[in-house]
Parts: structure tokens; sequence; C-alpha cells
């Protein structure tokens, strides 16, 4: 991957959050751990995994909304965290070196994120809590532009925020109304609209359709789709249904208890799925054709997802994994690319396969 | 002709809210017998949940019965007292909920909360509802039964605690179970495991169930029957293959065109329906879906279409069939 290319990306990127008790008896949930991975410009990549998995926490975290216990974000080329514990890489991703050989750690820094605030966005997954209740739809979507000092006078302000409702399927007779007044899909168009607001160039989407009624998730799909195609956006699509990642994303992570355990196209990872995680959670998905349904196996995981406040060593799928091997059970393994653009974390993926 | 388990029969049923009547359900009628699982799909607010709920005797103030009939099992249901209701509830009919988390007593153990059920409904002593009680953990396949039975709700997970609830609803072997959307707040893999329980249990106990949910994957793989509501109305009813195959009300073909497609490698857009739900405090006066519908016509938004049989099994309410019929007739009016 060309490094131009790339917009955002994240390498190593960590985050505990404290769960209680002092000193020796402090404790962390492991929310994401050692995560690393870039997103193109223009394109979308889908992330999936089961609820608890850090799916969220990855696209909170890359927007410093949360700050990072470790690890290091680069935003278009330019460091915005960085914890100085990880060497600097090589465009071919091998960590730089010095004259001695020896390896050239980051410096720690963290910059100021306002300037960048106006570049990256975010839409969050339930419109009912993401909307100020006593804030008119209006004001919801010009609120970044009076932080960001977008607009030069009133009327300015007003255009804008009503060509912005224009653009996500409003109206300005919306402009003057509360969000209480609003259906679920309609709340979810404010939302995006209040991201637009700045001109983003990446958004991350977390869960933006899942809160809604079927007919009304493919009217939102379908906007997300066009908006791309006219502003150029990137984005970094957070969901559970995979069905509707599929259909929106280029590439798929999926995550595992904090872990990215596979990377792909969207395609390959549907079709060639190498991890056993991603080849069950695909054969769990319900599939809308009686004849189709009847006839497919299911590849039945035991029981749930351990707890990450006590996340299991080694590999953390082994408790449920049906290939595992005392291997597993000691060592963490690698994410390793198996083919061009294809990365996932298992040591038994020939047996897998 | 075997006698029905459940008539419903032209029920109307409306929510006597301040801001006005909520026409909650608008002439519901079908029919289900014995052994059969019947999937209710439909958006949020189209009276899923609310048909079901009535034929237990749940439905919430303010709303109330209007007109129409109920029968299951023998019992006229819209007549019954709340005593007779709590005797059927549990017994004959019994209702999985959505969230399993708040759904069941957090103060009270998981074994208390089984043993309840079978004291109030049959004889057993506490001894022989424990002894049940353990049975029914290990039929949901909950490992180390005795264990459980002494934890709290907030010590199990999401999906143990859907499984004790079937356990709970299971303790006197109903007729009928109701599964009010059973896997909506559950993980994929967790869904999975579940479904197969449910399946599982029904093979083995023979009850009827009826599964309301909103995802037509869901219905896809249990169901024999679906009912397709729409604003209080069943719009469309017939066993899985009619609906999902050949599909006749305009509803129900969007509903089935905006799933994405998960094996295709060129992603096709979209085909979303338009527009809002309806708004039930003014619904339309026709068809409710007209507003919506691409192919709506004049009649449309005047008048309810009536039920058009399609075939034995299958209905569905759109003036567009009864256009086809009428050409097909070739009748002059």
């Amino acid at each position: 991957m060309n490094k131009q290319d790339i917009l955002m990306e994240i390498q190593h990127l960590q985050q505990y959050f404290p769960a209680g008790g002092y000193g020796k008896n402090k404790r962390v949930v492991k929310a994401v751990d050692d995560v690393s991975f870039a997103i193109r410009r223009g394109e979308t990549l889908g992330l999936v995994g089961e609820s608890g998995c850090g799916k969220t926490t990855v696209g909170r975290t890359m927007l410093r909304l949360y700050e990072p216990t470790d690890g290091r974000i680069i935003y278009d080329g330019k460091i915005i965290f960085d914890s100085g514990k990880h060497p600097l890489q090589n465009p071919d991703g091998t960590p730089q070196r010095d004259g001695n050989g020896n390896v050239i750690l980051g410096t720690k820094s963290a910059v100021d994120m306002l300037p960048y605030r106006r570049r990256m966005q975010i839409v969050f997954q339930d419109p009912y809590a993401s909307l100020d209740p006593r804030m008119t739809i209006g004001d919801i979507v010009g609120e970044p532009i009076d932080i960001h000092k977008l607009a030069n006078s009133k009327e300015e302000r007003r255009d804008r925020i009503l060509s912005l409702l224009e653009r996500v399927g409003l109206n300005s007779e919306h402009a003057n109304r509360y969000p209480h007044e609003f259906s679920g899909g309609q709340r979810q168009r404010v939302g995006i609209a209040r991201a637009l607001a700045v001109d983003p160039e990446f958004i991350v989407c977390d869960e933006p359709v899942s809160a809604l009624d079927v007919s009304i998730q493919a009217q939102v799909v379908n906007m997300f789709e066009d908006l791309q195609k006219e502003l150029g956006l990137t984005y970094l699509f957070i969901a559970h249904d995979l069905s509707i990642v599929k259909h929106i994303s280029d590439r798929i992570g999926v995550m595992y208890l904090g872990k990215l355990v596979e990377l792909a196209d969207s395609y390959e990872l549907i079709t060639k799925s190498a991890h056993p995680y991603t080849r069950s959670l695909i054969s769990a998905i319900p599939i809308a054709d009686p004849k189709t349904a009847r006839a497919s196996k299911r590849i039945p995981l035991q029981g749930d997802v351990p707890s990450p406040l006590n996340p299991p060593s080694g590999c953390r799928f082994r408790t449920r994994c049906p290939y595992a091997t005392e291997q597993c059970a000691g060592e963490c393994p690698e994410f390793k690319e198996i083919s061009p653009g294809h990365w996932a974390a298992c040591h038994n993926l020939e047996q897998v396969n | 002709m075997k006698e029905k388990l459940l008539e419903i029969k032209d029920e109307y049923l409306s929510f006597f809210t301040p801001a006005g009547e909520v026409k909650a359900l608008n002439g519901v009628s079908f029919s289900m017998e014995e052994g059969e699982v019947l999937g209710i799909v439909g958006e949020s607010g189209s009276g899923k949940s609310v048909t079901a709920y009535s034929l237990m005797g749940l439905t919430a103030y303010p709303g109330k019965l209007v007109s129409g009939t109920i029968r299951f099992n023998g019992h006229q249901v819209e007549t019954m007292t709340e005593k007779e209701f709590r005797k059927m509830r549990g017994n004959e009919v019994s209702i999985i909920f959505q969230d399993p988390m708040t759904s069941l007593n957090p103060v009270y153990t998981i074994g208390n909360q089984i043993r309840e059920v079978i004291l109030l409904h049959t004889d057993k002593t506490k001894k022989e509802a424990q002894e049940r009680a353990k049975e029914l953990l290990e039929l949901v396949g909950i490992n180390e039964p005795e264990k459980r039975l002494k934890q709290y709700p907030h010590e199990l997970s999401g999906g143990m605690r859907q499984r004790v609830m079937i356990a709970i609803a299971l303790a006197c072997e109903p007729k009928l179970l109701i599964a009010d959307e059973p896997t909506t707040a559950l993980d994929v893999t967790i869904q999975a495991q579940i479904l197969e329980l449910m399946q599982e249990l029904r093979e083995k106990l023979g009850m009827s169930i009826i599964m309301i949910t909103h995802d037509l994957g869901v219905v896809a793989s249990m169901c024999e029957k679906i009912a397709v509501m729409y604003a209080g109305h069943i719009i469309e009813y017939g066993t899985a293959d009619e609906i999902f195959y050949s599909p006749k009300h305009e509803y129900t073909k969007g509903l089935i065109r905006s799933i994405p497609k998960l094996d295709t490698e060129e992603d096709e857009r979209l085909v979303p329906i338009e527009g809002q739900p309806v708004d039930l405090l003014n619904p339309p006066k026709g068809c409710p879906f007209a507003p919506r519908c691409a192919s709506c016509m004049k009649i449309c938004l005047d008048q309810m279409p009536p039920k058009t049989e399609l075939s034995d099994t299958h209905y569905s309410h759109c003036w567009l069939l009864q256009k086809d019929q009428f050409e097909e007739g070739g009748r002059g009016l």
C-alpha cells in the first residue's frame, strides 16, 4: 500500500480502561489491545465484531475522543498521538533504524486536536441519545459551524444549515423543530448533517443504522454512499451486521475481544475467510432465503465471549475455537499477511483451511 | 378439520392516549394450528407485539380491545377475567421477551424464579419443583444447573439469561410459546445458538411458536407461515416460500429488496422503501402503505383494499391484486 494513499493509520493502538481497585488490586478492561491498520483515502473500511469486542472504542480512540493508553495515530502523514514506546516505521512496515542499527522510537507527543476536528467527524449509533433534546435541529447542525467559526454572518450560517439539511434529505422547515418531532431515520439524517457541517474528509460511522427499521436502513445506507461519491469522504464503518458492512465497505476488519483477527477485501473476507472466528460469524448470519437457510449449516460456537477484564492468555479466541492447540494458549498469534491484502492472526491456518 | 389452536377474528385494538386514539390494530385476523411456527414481521409500531400481548391479556393501559374475537385453546379470550388469565398464562401460553436483562427479577435467584412458575401452576412440592427446575436448565443447555439455580441474573451473560427465560417459559409445557424478538438484543453467534435451541425444543415438545421479529433472516430459517404487518394490518400472509419467493404486496417486496446480499461480488445499490413510517395517530384514509408505495393508484388513497386470496395459504391486501383478478376475470363493470 502506497503511504501517500493512506489517510488514517493506527499502530499498536491500545486502550485500557481502569475498572476499580488500587495498587496491586488495580484492574483494567483491555478494550483494545495492540491493533494496527490503515485506511486509504476515499475508501470505506468496515469494522465488525460482537458487542464488547472494542470496535466502537477503536473508532473513538482513533479520533482521540478517548486518549489512547499506548500506540501511535497518524492522520494524513502527521503524527497526532504517539506514546513513544514503539519504533517508527518505514513505508514498508519495517522499523526505522539509525546508523548503528538501533531502532528509533517515536517521541512522545499529542497535538492540539481543534484543527483536526474539522477534518474528522463521527456519526453515533443512537439517534435518540446523541441529539440534545432542548436544541432545535438548526442549532444542532449549526453548533459545529459556530465552534469552528465557519460562517461570517447570520445569513451565511443560515444558508449553510439549510443546504446541509437539504443534502441529507430534510427541508428548511425542519430547522426550527426539535429532535422529538422526528422519526429514527430522520434523526440519523440530522446526525449526519451535523457531521458534515465542517466539511470533513474522514467520518467514523459508529453503528449508524443499527437502531433503524429495515426499510429505513437502506435509505440511510444509500445516503452514506451518495455522500461519499459527491464529497470524496473516507469512512470507518462500524457495525455488527455483516451483511450491511459487506454492502458498503471496500475492506472489512473483524475484531474479537480487543484484537483485530482478520482484515481483507470485503468479498474475499466473506467467501475466503481464513480465521475460525470469522467463519463462524459468517455462518451465524440468518439468511433471508428459506431454501438456503434450511440447507445451510451453522458452525456453532460454544459458550460466550470471555470477560475483557481477564482475557484468555495467548490467542483470545482459543476458549471457543474448535482448532485450539497448546500453542494457542502460550503465544499470541501474529497478525500476518496470508495473501496480498489479506491479513489474519491464527496459529493453525493450514488446519482451518 | 383439525381444531385450531388459535383463531383471531377482526381484532381492533386502540390506545386511548391524551393525544388521541392510536389505532394499533385495525382488523387483524389469523389462525394457527397445533405445532405450527408462525412468524410475525413488521417495523416498530406495526402492531406485532400488541397482537401477541392481547391474546395473553397483557395489553398495557391505556390500550383496549375495541372489537373482535380471540379463541385460544378453548378459551374465549376477549371475555376472560384477570383471574382466568392468571391461570392460563405460564401454563397454556407463555412468552419470552426481547430483553432478558429487564425481564428477570434482579433480587431473586434463577432457581427461585423458575420454581415460582412450577409451584403456581402445578401441585408439585418444593422438592419436586427444585428437581424440575434442574431438568429445565439441562433442557435449555445450561451447564452445572445446580450451581446456576443459586445464582442471580446479573451473574449470567445475555445468552445465558435468555436460556433461563426460555426455561421459565417452558416450565409448564405450554401449548403456545410467544417469542417477542427473542434474539434482537443478542450477538449473532449467540443468536444462532438460541435459534437452534428453540428449534430443537419445538421438535422435542411439539409446541406452537409465534415468532415476533423485524429480521427477515430469523423467520426464513424458523417459520412455516409468515404474517407481514404494517400499521396494524396484516397486509400479507403465507408460507415462508410464498412470502420470500412470490411476495405480492408492494411492502413485502420492498422489505425483501432492501436486504443487502452477502454472496455477490459487485454490490448493487440497495432499493429502499421511500418515505417515513406511518403516524398511527393520523393514519391515512385508504391503504396505510399508499403514501410510500411506488405503484399507488387513486383508489389506494381512498379505500382499504379487500383481501385477495392467492392460494389456500396465501393472501394479501392490495388493490393491484384486485385489479389483476378483475382483468383476468374479464368482467365489465
